[in-house]
């Protein structure tokens, strides 16, 4: 092929137009993904909580026993953790100029979402097995 | 750093405008939303525990019943309603449709009507 640019980068890394970093797009898609399954999921949920809001304990523990709602409810937990860290990430790209206190930032996020959803997953499951 | 380079706009001398409003709420709402998750996760918790531990569900109770619990619910139901439309206006701009200003300002006007009528609506078959 000839080169016509006087620019450094192969053919192979023009082709794949990931840039200098190498990697990204599966953050950009992750995003997406879950944005769109968010949707359903986000929707469904606001409609669930307003009925369940003014029932008693026992009618909010059937409710999420039902295998569809319990589904659900794993999936909202998921996709809504993993969506927000990944766009908490980016906000902290974004306005930390500094660039340990940028990583440990992003580093608590993450564990913070892990934990979150580890700690509600177990919950969730251990009252739809009771 | 390089004071030389060319610098985006300061935010506090750049007019607002619907386009750049609607941009920074979309990050607020998401940070908000983030804070929904975490009451989601304390919610489920609460009722994990109920059996041998029900004062995490009455202090729960207790706390989104009262004024700043109550204002945290609406906060973050509004945040819902804005960040899904306003979301679903990124995704529309991702498939590369509504670019041109005319569009970005009418859906940008859309976003904010429909939140501010599902939010309403949402409060009052809530409430009523």
């Amino acid at each position: 092929m000839e080169q016509t640019s006087r620019s450094l980068a192969s053919s192979l890394s023009k082709a794949k137009g990931l840039g200098a970093s190498h990697t990204g797009a599966h953050h950009w898609w992750g995003q997406r993904l879950t944005a769109v399954a968010l949707i359903p999921l986000g929707l469904w949920f606001a409609y669930s909580v307003a009925g369940l809001s003014s029932l008693p304990v026992d009618e909010i523990y059937a409710w999420i026993q039902h295998p569809l709602n319990t589904t659900f409810l794993l999936l909202l937990l998921v996709t809504g953790l993993h969506h927000g860290q990944l766009g908490l990430q980016v906000i902290l790209e974004d306005y930390i100029h500094t660039k340990g206190l940028r990583l440990v930032l992003i580093l608590l996020v993450k564990f913070a979402a892990i934990t979150l959803g580890v700690l509600g997953a177990v919950c969730l499951l251990d009252i739809a097995i009771h | 750093m390089d004071k030389q380079r060319p610098l985006s706009p300061h935010l506090q001398i750049y007019k607002p405008q619907i386009t750049s409003v609607l941009s920074i709420f979309h990050r607020f709402t998401g940070m908000a939303l983030a804070g929904g998750m975490v009451a989601l996760v304390w919610w489920l918790v609460c009722l994990e525990t109920w059996k041998t531990m029900p004062e995490c569900y009455t202090h729960f109770q207790t706390f989104f019943s009262g004024i700043i619990g109550r204002l945290f619910l609406v906060g973050v139901s509004f945040s819902f309603f804005y960040h899904l439309s306003n979301g679903i206006r990124h995704l529309v701009w991702d498939m590369g449709y509504g670019y041109d200003i005319a569009t970005v300002e009418k859906t940008g006007w859309m976003v904010i009507f429909f939140t501010l009528i599902i939010t309403a609506l949402f409060w009052v078959s809530l409430l009523f």
